[in-house]
C-alpha cells in the first residue's frame, strides 16, 4: 500500500468510530464503580425504620435516637413551651414550613408535628451536619424562648426545629417521616403501611 | 582491534554498560541528578522541596506499617489505634511519626509555596510546574483530610460530617454526591472504610504521579533562583550554565544539612510534643466517636484553618463553599495576575513587598480564627481577612504594573 492509496474519509471514519466506541465503553464501565459507591443493600436494610418506646417521656424531656446512623430529637414539649412557640414568628426565617422537602406534608402545621406534643426532627444542624444542642431555657433579655443551638457555627433553632434569621443554616431542621404506632410507641422512618 | 564506540550517555564498559544497553541508568542519573545544574546562590529557602521529599518518605515508610495494626471498621478503628498507642512495640513512635509528619508536611509545602512566591517562580516559563504543584496541595490536602478520619475519634468524626456536608450546598446534585461519597446515609463504618482505600492506596498514587510530572518539568526548565535570574542564557564553553553548580555533590550536600536539621527539629516534636497542645492532635480526638454528641467547639486540624475561617465567615452555605474552594484555588492562577516584569522580590518596589507581607499576616490570622469558636467578632474579623485575601489575589494584575522595579543583574548576586 502507498500513500497514494490512502483514503482519508475512510481513516477519519475509523478514528471517530473508534473514539466514539471508546467513549461508550468508558460509559459502561463507570456504572458499576459509580454504583458501587451508593449505599448497598445492607447499608439500605439497616436503613429501615425505628421504633422508639416514649412511654416513660416525661413533659419537657428529649431523648436522642439513631435513625440510618443519623441523630433524632424526640422532644416531649410542656403546654408553656408549646404557648411561646408564636411569639418568635417575626424572627425565624421559614416559620410556615414552606420549604417542602425539610419536613412530610402532615408536619407543615403551627408545631411541625403530628401530635403538638411531640417534636420528632434530626438532630443535625442543616448547615453542615453538627448536632445542635438543646438549650430550653428561657432568656427574655436575648429574646431566647427556649430552642436548639449549634456549637460549630452558632446557627439557632427554635422549639418546633425552626431556623433563626441571620444564622449559616439555611432550613428548619428536618422531620423525618414518622407516625405513631400507639400512643406510647413511634415509628421512625416510615410513615405508611403496617410497623 | 575495533575502535570502541563511546555512546553518549552510556558506560564505557562492564556492568553499567550491560544495564545501559537495556536502560537508560547512566543517562537518567546525569540528566537528573550529577549533570542537573542548578544556581550557586541557592539560600534556605530552596530546601523545602528536599524537606517534601523527605516527610513523603516518613508518610510512606510510617504508613506502611500503620496498616499493618490498624483496622478500618467503625467497631474497632479506635481501639486498634489504641492497640497501635500501648500494645505494639514501638508502636507509639511510628504512630506520632506518622501524625506528627502529616504537620510537617504542610508546615513544608506551605513555606515551599511560599519561596515561589518570593522569587516568583510560578512565572513564565515554570507555570506548569506551579499548576502541578498546586494539584499536588490539592491531593494532600483530600489525603490529610481521608486520613484524619481514620482513627474514629470526635474530631475525626465531627469534622468529616461538616466537611462532606459541605458538597450537599451544590444545587441538585449534592444530597446524591454526598451519599456517594458516605456511602450511606450519615457517615459509617462503610465511609471509613472507603477512606483507609482513599489514604493509603489512591491518593498516595496521585500524589507520587504529579511528583514525578513535577520533577519532570521543573528539570526541564530548570530551576529559579533567588534573583530569578534565568541561569541558562549566560553558558560557559561546555554547555553549563555559569551560575549554576550540579545537584549532585553540590546542593545535595547542602541540602543534608538541612535535612538533619529538619530531623532534629522533627524528633523534638515527636518526642516531646506530639499533639503540640492541641494543634498537631487535636484534644477531642482523644475520645471515640460519638454519633449523638456534637463537641463543644469544632475545628479543624491547623493546617486547614485559614480555609475554614473563610468557610465560616460567609452567612450562606453555599456561599461558604464556593470561597472556600476558590480560596484554596485561586493561587493556581499566579502566573497570570502576577504582571511584574522581574521575578524576584530583590527586584520588586514596596508595593508588591507590601502586598506579599500583608498576605503573609491574613494568611496567619485567618489560620488562628479558624481555630476560634464562631463568636460575632471573629466572623466579623474573618470577614474583614477574607476580602484582604482575595484582594491580594483580585488586584495583583493592578499592583504589579504600577509597581515600581529595579533593574535585574545578569548574573547571580550573593546577597549573604
Amino acid at each position: 500500500m502507498t500513500e497514494d492509496d490512502l483514503d482519508p474519509n475512510r481513516r477519519h471514519f475509523l478514528a471517530v468510530a473508534t473514539a466514539v466506541t471508546g467513549i461508550v465503553g468508558v460509559t459502561a464501565v463507570a456504572v458499576p464503580f459509580i454504583s458501587s459507591l451508593k449505599p448497598s443493600a445492607r447499608a439500605q436494610a439497616l436503613g429501615a425504620p425505628v421504633e422508639v418506646p416514649i412511654g416513660s417521656l416525661g413533659p419537657g424531656e428529649m431523648i436522642r435516637v439513631l435513625w440510618r446512623g443519623k441523630l433524632v430529637f424526640v422532644l416531649r414539649r410542656t403546654e408553656e413551651m408549646l404557648s411561646r412557640l408564636a411569639a418568635n414568628i417575626e424572627n425565624l426565617r421559614d416559620p410556615d414550613s414552606a420549604e417542602v422537602e425539610q419536613q412530610p406534608d402532615y408536619a407543615v402545621n403551627d408545631t411541625r408535628s403530628v401530635r403538638p406534643e411531640y417534636l420528632i426532627v434530626e438532630g443535625s444542624c442543616t448547615h453542615l451536619g453538627c448536632a445542635p444542642l438543646e438549650d430550653f431555657d428561657v432568656r427574655p433579655a436575648e429574646n431566647w424562648g427556649g430552642g436548639f443551638f449549634c456549637p460549630c457555627h452558632g446557627s439557632k433553632f427554635d422549639l418546633a426545629g425552626r431556623v433563626f434569621k441571620g444564622v449559616p443554616a439555611p432550613t428548619n431542621l428536618r422531620v423525618p417521616p414518622h407516625r405513631f404506632v400507639r400512643d406510647d410507641l413511634i415509628l421512625i422512618g416510615q410513615d405508611s403501611g403496617a410497623a | 582491534m575495533a575502535k570502541i564506540e563511546v555512546e553518549v550517555g552510556k558506560s564505557k564498559g562492564g556492568f553499567m554498560k550491560w544495564i545501559d544497553d537495556r536502560f537508560p541508568f547512566t543517562e537518567t542519573m546525569r540528566y537528573h541528578v550529577t549533570e542537573y545544574y542548578a544556581s550557586k546562590n541557592f539560600n534556605f529557602w530552596y530546601v523545602f522541596g528536599v524537606l517534601a521529599f523527605v516527610v513523603l518518605f516518613i508518610q510512606l515508610f510510617t504508613g506502611i506499617f500503620l496498616t499493618m495494626n490498624y483496622k478500618p471498621s467503625a467497631a474497632e478503628a479506635f481501639s486498634s489505634v489504641e492497640y497501635i498507642m500501648r500494645d505494639v512495640e514501638w508502636g507509639w513512635l511510628i504512630r506520632y511519626m506518622h501524625s506528627t509528619g502529616s504537620s510537617f508536611f504542610f508546615v513544608v509545602v506551605y513555606l515551599h509555596m511560599f519561596r515561589a512566591m518570593l522569587y516568583g517562580s510560578y512565572k513564565k516559563p515554570r507555570e506548569l510546574i506551579w499548576i502541578i504543584g498546586m494539584l499536588i496541595f490539592v491531593v494532600l490536602m483530600a489525603e490529610a483530610f481521608a486520613g484524619y478520619l481514620l482513627p474514629w475519634g470526635q474530631m475525626s468524626y465531627w469534622g468529616a460530617q461538616v466537611i462532606i456536608s459541605l458538597f450537599g450546598s451544590i444545587p441538585w446534585v449534592g444530597d446524591a454526591l454526598v451519599e456517594i461519597i458516605r456511602g450511606d446515609y450519615s457517615i459509617s463504618d462503610i465511609t471509613l472504610n472507603r477512606f483507609f482505600a482513599l489514604h493509603v492506596i489512591a491518593l498516595p498514587l496521585a500524589l507520587i504521579g504529579l511528583i514525578f510530572v513535577h520533577i519532570v518539568a521543573l528539570h526541564e526548565v530548570g530551576s529559579n533562583n533567588p534573583d530569578g535570574i534565568e541561569i541558562k542564557s549566560n553558558k560557559g564553553a561546555d554547555g553549563v550554565p555559569l551560575d549554576g553548580v550540579a545537584f549532585h555533590p553540590y546542593h545535595t550536600s547542602k541540602d543534608l544539612v538541612a535535612i538533619i536539621i529538619f530531623l532534629i527539629i522533627f524528633f523534638s516534636v515527636v518526642f516531646f510534643a506530639p499533639d503540640m497542645g492541641g494543634y498537631f492532635l487535636e484534644h477531642a480526638n482523644f475520645e471515640p466517636a460519638n454519633l449523638t454528641a456534637t463537641p463543644e467547639h469544632i475545628a479543624p486540624v491547623w493546617y486547614f484553618t485559614p480555609f475554614y475561617a473563610i468557610l465560616r465567615a460567609v452567612p450562606d452555605k453555599l456561599g461558604g463553599f464556593i470561597l472556600f474552594g476558590l480560596s484554596v484555588v485561586i493561587p493556581l492562577f499566579l502566573p497570570w495576575l502576577d504582571r511584574a516584569r522581574v521575578k524576584s522580590i530583590r527586584y520588586r518596589g514596596w508595593i508588591y513587598k507590601s502586598a506579599l507581607s500583608i498576605f503573609v499576616v491574613t494568611f496567619l490570622v485567618l489560620g488562628w480564627l479558624g481555630t476560634m469558636p464562631a463568636d460575632p467578632l471573629y466572623v466579623l474579623a474573618a470577614r474583614v481577612f477574607s476580602v484582604i485575601y482575595f484582594a491580594f489575589f483580585i488586584l495583583m494584575p493592578y499592583y504589579t504594573t504600577i509597581d515600581k522595579t529595579k533593574p535585574v543583574p545578569d548574573r547571580v548576586v550573593y546577597h549573604g
